[in-house]
């Protein structure tokens, strides 16, 4: 009797410290960012592409990346919805036998573990074939391809998730496997599906390798598909590569409002996702 | 010739049978209860009327079951039509992810019926039933000044058929999942008859409800059953009395004795019904 209390209070002991670690982490991820970067941050930062000697403590900011990562991010978000959606749904019983869904779970679950240097280079050899150089174009490419397997395998565990018995109730009223897919099965994964986007796109937005080589970058705002592409993760890795602490601190402000675009873009999913919580069944 | 009528009917998961050459004729306008055990194939005889079995790869069919002398699963067989014409209710009752309004026009919207866009076809159809406390004449007057006068009218008469107009006609843009489960229940009746069965299969559409919905739903059956042929799944003996007029009794997949319900209940051939019946098996 004994034994088992003094084993139950060293294992809620041990939860506690597990759980305090990983919120000390994330207080002290953001409470440096902010510490050092505050010092760097102003107006200019957010709307001010780099000027002249920008990179020797001269005036300017990181427009030119945050609208790059917007750019970038978004369209890989646009096209990995796209695709996703589709096959998320296509892996479900009604539509292929069960046998190929679990070897094409696993295919994905493998792209998704694979590091995003090597989308980089995918992406590479294949902007050399298409005969394009760094661009935006090249860089959502890669990033597609990194965001895809993410998007796909977390939407297709939510849609997994939609209980037979409602798929049962929509066919038993005549609807086709579409109609009940549709009508039925996507309504009652929406905020899933939701939160599924997000996770992508907070990883793609985040992500510097992928589009090193093939979103290039470049102190000014892309004007086509085709020009290259600043993005906020590099800003930070070039700013933080440079000697001097002024510049190192702006690396930080961009840290920043990386972190800060992120945060907002998960505040809107989530009011999103509760909108569209209204009508699922639980 | 009645609707429905099964021969030789086999039904397999895998190969394990669940179904053993079943054969019976299920009288028309009648409320037909199946009883027995669990694990009896109780439901799997009722949902291989609707063909929910096939969705469901590893369930195997062969045998024929007519209705309205066509083959069901034959190969000129729609299974789209057939599922609109046999009604279901599930043993939960699962409410699709929408309004209470948009439950009952789900099944009429899908199958593009006239119905919920003209108001004098919905009365001649309306004509054909009767409901308590209901004045048509003058809900379609009042339909007629309305944007939506039909598809308003025709969920009022399909909730009022269910039994559940009173309750929910203040609400009817909230989504479906606030309901009761007993409410949830009688949503599914009034979503089910708006398709326009002929047939209504029931799978022990009361055990998920407390006594006063479960009598609420036995209510509606009897008055349905002017309309409408029902056959019931259950397992709760007293039920099979109060409502059943004719009677199927199932043994580990064998229909083991069927017939009008007094002769069933009161003068059972087989030592197994009588043993069910005096509750040495169950």
């Amino acid at each position: 009797m004994r034994r088992q209390i003094i084993e139950e209070k060293i294992f809620k002991a041990l939860m506690i410290a597990s759980l305090a670690t990983v919120f000390l982490a994330l207080l002290a991820i953001i409470a440096i960012i902010v510490a050092r970067g505050a010092k760097a941050m102003s107006i200019d930062m957010i709307i001010k592409t780099p000027e002249g000697g920008y990179y020797l403590g001269k005036g300017g900011g990181v427009a030119n990346a945050i609208v790059g990562s917007l750019m970038l991010t978004g369209g890989a978000s646009i096209i990995s919805l796209a695709l996703a959606l589709p096959i998320a749904f296509a892996l479900q019983r009604e539509y292929i036998p069960r046998r190929i869904a679990r070897v094409t779970r696993l295919a994905l679950d493998v792209l998704w573990g694979t590091p995003s240097i090597v989308y980089g280079a995918f992406g590479f050899v294949i902007m050399v074939y298409l005969g394009i150089g760094a661009s935006l174009l090249g860089g959502i490419i890669a990033l597609s391809l990194l965001m895809l397997p993410i998007m796909t395998r977390a939407m297709e565990e939510i849609i997994r998730m939609v209980p037979m018995q409602l798929k049962e109730i929509s066919y038993s009223l005549g609807t086709t496997r579409l109609e009940t897919t549709f009508s039925v099965v996507l309504r009652q994964a929406l905020p899933g599906v939701c939160t599924a986007a997000m996770l992508a796109f907070g990883r793609g937005i985040g992500d510097a390798a992928s589009i090193l080589f093939t979103a290039g970058y470049t102190d000014y705002i892309p004007h086509s598909l085709l020009d290259p592409a600043a993005s906020l993760p590099l800003a930070v890795f070039f700013q933080i590569a440079t000697p001097l602490p002024a510049v190192q601190d702006r690396a930080y402000a961009s840290a920043l409002i990386l972190l800060l675009v992120v945060l907002l873009v998960n505040l809107v999913a989530r009011l999103l996702s509760a909108r569209f919580s209204r009508n699922i069944i639980k | 010739m009645p609707h429905i009528s099964i021969h030789n009917l086999n039904v397999f998961y895998g190969k394990q049978p669940a179904l053993r050459d079943i054969t019976v004729d299920i009288p028309d306008r009648k409320i037909t209860a199946i009883i027995g055990p669990s694990g009896c194939g109780k439901t799997t005889l009722l949902k291989s009327l609707n063909r929910l079995t096939d969705l469901y790869d590893e369930v195997g069919t062969n045998g024929h079951v007519l209705i309205d002398g066509d083959d069901i699963n034959g190969p000129k067989a729609n299974v789209l039509e057939l599922r609109k014409k046999l009604g279901y209710l599930s043993q939960r009752p699962f409410p699709l992810p929408m309004s209470i309004y948009d439950n009952i026009t789900f099944g009429p919207r899908i199958h593009r019926m006239k119905r919920l866009k003209s108001l004098s076809r919905l009365g001649d159809f309306i004509r054909l039933h009767q409901v308590e406390n209901f004045d048509l004449e003058q809900a379609l007057e009042e339909g007629k000044r309305k944007k939506n006068g039909a598809s308003d009218l025709l969920v009022e008469f399909y909730l009022r058929l269910a039994g559940l107009w009173d309750e929910v006609k203040d609400r009817l843009s909230a989504p479906a999942s606030r309901l009761s489960i007993g409410q949830q229940q009688r949503l599914a009746l009034a979503r089910t008859l708006a398709v326009e069965p002929e047939i209504i299969l029931a799978d022990e559409p009361t055990s998920a409800l407390d006594p006063l919905s479960a009598t609420l739903i036995e209510r509606q059956f009897q008055a349905l059953k002017q309309n409408y042929s029902i056959i019931i799944v259950t397992h709760i003996l007293r039920q099979a009395r109060r409502i059943a007029d004719y009677v199927l009794f199932m043994y580990l997949g064998e229909l083991v004795e069927y017939g009008p319900a007094e002769q069933i209940f009161n003068d059972p051939q087989d030592p197994r019904t009588q043993a069910y019946l005096s509750g040495e098996i169950s």
